[in-house]
């Protein structure tokens, strides 16, 4: 066992720093071996330790009374009621789907799926905020369309239908797109799952796919470094895992019946850092340990070396810790689903995480297997805003060649090209899908398909515009944006979770928009009394040392009380009044951060609108019980592209017009001023809504009426609806849809 | 009458929950047979459901055609029993030589998920009592493979014979004569790209589906 010190180039390249090999030969007494140390490299990558942004995950609000497994398990959980949990997940796959983007994509959809039914949750939706770089760049749009295809790929055939997300196309993404998964299931409250391991003698059993030289140091190697000049990560594509969606399919069918029968202890998914982290994490949260033998595990191919049995990010994979005696009835499921199981461990009572090559042979890594998660480093690295921050706030982001017609009919976009690539209505309860504001979902019993009468809601939400102006205050708004898409379709917050993507930590401006980021959020969670249950940190999206523009995302999960009629929805109806509520913009609104600033005017500077986040608050519950009330005949969120965009969408979903009052210039059409929503009202109900608002504290202003076939904004400003309509469908198609090239 | 109706299930289905929730929503009874049971247990009609039966990596059915479950399904189908095969149980009915033709890939090279208008082009089949010719409903489709094509020989006897059961009216998959679902020349055997399971609640957007699931309980 022991090893002489070796080439400080050994631990390098397996991403590991000179002081960090230091720590592992202390916690060890002794200078770890090979395996050790590569198993030490990827538990100790920031990918799974966290170690540069855990010290500030630590001020975000984590618990409410309906939290049942908050942050730091596979999926938070929350009691929704009726006796159901739902267990929620985001994930990023960023690096991976820059360099293979289809099986980048693909593979991020199968491992969120295995965070969701090792919680005993059966996944029922899949959303993805998505994120590329611009669409006249070959290169970008070639990984547009391979990410696209690659959730539609597996996505459709794992059967689990994708009811929303985001599509979002800017220069800062060029080489580093973001691809972000969501996933949520159901569960009966009281079969929820942990994944650990207890009981000295049980068994450690790996289900599912053989392991194979795919995705070794997947999260140190590719996850945990940027990518650099000339080779956009080519020569990592080795680093990154193939999906195999029929294979997931029958492992998640196999492992619900074992969670069904009482056969399993303890379950837990195979994701980044393989075999290593699935083991190590289940014996060190069960307060045990574990030998695991390599032999015994199955593999693609012959000769694999215990290094890469050990961290091989093979994809679907399952390790169950299960008690002996129902050893037989778990290898008969498995066989019924033509999974393949392997014991590979048994649980200690010593703590020690031994890797043998056979139960009685040979001992080849020998370490306490809770100081591969618990003595993990933790940096506080070095932060500080950009220097020209406060000249960068000096700027007027209103300038540019405004034409209010051209500049809108450039701003709408139809993301319809990409969703109907998705099969967005299996399981039967889709009832408000993707291409709203939120998505809204019939509640079901999990076991009886018992209907509960009340809905799910969730939303995902990012806005890099917002935060690169002002991280805090762009995290507030994104927050709140989310909980107003999810109140457009009646439901009210329940719980945040998050993908944090960020540059590279090393640089000390990237981790102060990292910070002020979770200032923000974690403000606005508690303003929203929605606690964050769980997230993902990326960090080096950088290209080129180039960093990416702050892009927090959050989704956020609600419950709709009362679901026996459809929310209005966004259409326009005709002879409605239109009136918009929540905060007003000042007089002189800024244009910072918005997205006619940026593509337009081509600003990326200045302030933020000043955002009154209580009055977003107030105004989210008043739409939720509005929409619950159904006392609105449309209803549509304000977001990128201010209330111009807003409209037209509304308006290119009925064909039904509007006239609108004054609202002619582009600072008043594109502000992007926050914890807005636009709602139609009949005309004998104006002076009982505005009451109701005003009792509710929130602003509401008529600023139209709706019919006709075009859109004007005051006298001077008109835009026929199929104008609109041709520029919003074509975007997309034209750009993606004639076939791409890899580039 | 219809009491119990048979939902067959290979690995990689995925339609099997949404069928049956939809067939007791009606009235009927349903239950899961398993792919590799030779048995189809006495059910009164069975219905193939969508998804990716085998994982579909070969031509989509190619393999489910050889499931032990699939004999019987044949025999019961060759004696008149009610067959519906939806989407993926569309493709296996026509693998399986079921159904004549075949479901290649839509012309736009990319899956649709989408609610589709389709017309009722024959009635004389199992999907078709209580609705009239020319009848129109909106239900959603949700396939990469659903474009229909076949010989001008069959496609002439498709037509003479009323065993086009469904057109689309604004055709989404580049189908051979907008074709969305046909029958077998006894009319017991039906398969349809569009998914009635999934318009059976005007919740959901569509209740139109309830027709013919209600139908096929009814023959």
């Amino acid at each position: 066992m022991s090893a002489a010190p070796e080439d400080a180039s050994v631990h390098r390249a397996l991403g590991l720093s000179d002081e960090e090999y230091e720590q592992i030969h202390e916690l060890l007494g002794r200078h770890p071996n090979h395996l050790e140390l590569a198993m030490y490299s990827v538990m100790w990558s920031e990918h799974c330790s966290y170690k540069s942004s855990k010290v500030h995950l630590k001020r975000l609000p984590t618990e409410a009374p309906w939290v049942l497994v908050g942050p730091g398990e596979n999926a938070g959980v929350i009691d929704v009621g009726d006796d159901i949990a739902v267990a929620i997940r985001i994930e990023s796959h960023n690096h991976p789907s820059a360099i293979e983007p289809y099986q980048g994509a693909a593979t991020g959809v199968g491992g969120i799926l295995r965070d969701i039914f090792t919680m005993g949750a059966r996944p029922i939706a899949v959303m993805d905020p998505l994120r590329f770089g611009p669409l006249d760049d070959p290169r970008s749009r070639w990984i547009a369309e391979g990410v696209i295809s690659g959730v539609s790929g597996y996505g459709n055939s794992v059967g689990v239908p994708t009811v929303g997300g985001e599509i979002v196309f800017d220069e800062t993404y060029k080489g580093n797109p973001l691809v972000n998964v969501l996933a949520m299931g159901v569960l009966p409250s009281e079969r929820l799952v942990l994944g650990q391991a207890s009981g000295v003698g049980n068994l450690a059993i790996l289900l599912g796919a053989a392991t194979g030289r795919d995705g070794i140091g997947g999260v140190s190697v590719l996850a945990s470094a940027g990518f650099d000049e000339n080779s956009e990560g080519a020569d990592k594509r080795p680093s990154v895992q193939v999906g195999d969606p029929f294979e997931e399919k029958r492992l998640l069918e196999a492992c619900l019946e074992l969670l069904d029968e009482g056969l399993v202890s303890g379950i837990q998914d195979l994701g980044g850092a393989g075999i290593t982290c699935a083991t190590s994490e289940t014996a060190s949260r069960g307060g045990a340990g574990m030998d695991v033998d390599v032999s015994a595990i199955h593999s693609r191919e012959e000769g694999m070396e215990p290094f890469e049995l050990m961290t091989s990010e093979s994809q679907e994979r399952m390790l169950a810790i299960v008690e002996p005696e129902h050893l037989e009835k778990v290898l008969e499921i498995s066989a019924q689903w033509e999974i393949t199981a392997s014991v590979i461990g048994r649980v200690t009572g010593n703590g020690q995480l031994r890797i043998m090559d056979g139960f009685e042979g040979e001992v080849l890594a020998e370490l306490p297997a809770s100081t591969l998660h618990d003595d993990a480093p933790e940096y506080n690295r070095p932060m500080s805003p950009p220097d020209d921050l406060t000249e960068r706030r000096l700027r007027d982001a209103s300038q540019g060649p405004a034409n209010c017609v051209e500049d809108l009919l450039a701003l709408v976009c139809d993301p319809s090209w990409v969703y109907s690539q998705y099969d967005h209505q299996l399981f039967l309860n889709t009832v408000v899908g993707p291409g709203n504001d939120g998505t809204l979902l019939r509640l079901r019993h999990p076991s009886t398909g018992e209907e509960t009468g009340r809905g799910l809601a969730m939303s995902t939400d990012g806005n890099h515009r917002w935060c690169y102006v002002d991280p805090r205050q762009g995290t507030k708004m994104i927050v709140a944006e989310a909980v107003m898409n999810i109140a457009c379709v009646g439901a009210n917050p329940l719980a945040v979770v998050n993908c944090l993507n960020f540059g590279n930590p090393e640089h000390p401006e990237i981790m102060w928009q990292l910070s002020e980021s979770v200032d923000g959020m974690s403000e606005a969670c508690i303003a929203f009394n929605a606690p964050v249950v769980g997230g993902n940190v990326s960090l080096y999206n950088e290209t080129n040392a180039v960093d990416i523009a702050p892009t927090p995302v959050v989704g956020v999960l609600g419950v709709h009380p009362d679901l026996s009629e459809p929310p209005p929805g966004i259409g326009l109806p005709p002879d409605s009044l239109l009136l918009v509520l929540g905060q007003e913009p000042e007089s002189d609104v800024s244009m910072g951060g918005s997205r006619w600033a940026w593509e337009v005017g081509c600003c990326k500077d200045g302030v933020l609108p000043e955002f009154d986040l209580d009055h977003a608050v107030r105004t989210a519950a008043f739409v939720a019980e509005s929409v619950q009330k159904q006392r609105l005949k449309a209803v549509h969120d304000v977001g990128e592209g201010g209330l111009a965009v807003a409209l037209a969408e509304m308006a290119i979903r009925s064909g039904i017009g509007a006239k609108i009052k004054n609202h002619d210039n582009h600072i008043s059409m594109f502000n992007e001023s926050g914890g807005r929503v636009l709602v139609a009202i009949e005309n004998r109900e104006l002076d009982d809504f505005v009451k109701t608002a005003a009792a509710r504290g929130v602003t509401a202003k008529v600023i139209g009426e709706t019919g006709g076939s075009s859109l004007q904004f005051g006298p001077m400003v008109d835009v026929s609806l199929e104008s609109l309509t041709v520029a919003s469908e074509n975007q997309l198609p034209e750009a993606l849809g004639q076939g791409t090239v890899n580039a | 009458m219809t009491q119990r109706v048979g939902v067959i299930r290979f690995p990689g289905t995925n339609c099997e929950f949404d069928t049956i929730d939809a067939v007791r929503a009606l009235g009927g009874e349903a239950e899961i047979l398993w792919h590799s049971d030779s048995s189809i247990k006495n059910v009164d009609a069975i219905v193939i459901p969508g998804g990716f039966a085998h994982g579909d990596y070969l031509r989509c059915g190619a393999i489910a055609r050889f499931s032990p479950v699939m004999e019987a399904v044949s025999d019961f189908a060759l004696a008149g029993g009610p067959v519906l095969g939806i989407c993926n149980g569309f493709q296996v009915l026509t693998e399986a030589g079921l159904l004549p033709g075949a479901l290649q890939k839509n012309a736009g090279m990319k899956f649709l998920c989408s609610m589709q208008q389709i017309e009722f082009v024959s009635t004389q089949n199992v999907v078709g009592k209580g609705s009239q010719v020319g009848d129109c409903l909106q239900i959603p489709i949700n396939h990469f493979e659903g474009n229909y094509v076949c010989s001008p020989e069959i496609l002439s006897r498709l037509e003479t014979q009323e065993q086009i059961v469904f057109r689309y009216t604004d055709n989404p998959n580049g189908s051979i004569k907008d074709i969305a679902g046909i029958c077998n020349e006894a009319g017991n055997v039906v398969g349809m790209m569009p998914h009635p399971e999934r318009a059976t609640s005007d919740l959901l957007g569509s209740n139109d589906g309830a027709a013919l699931i209600q139908s096929f309980l009814s023959v």
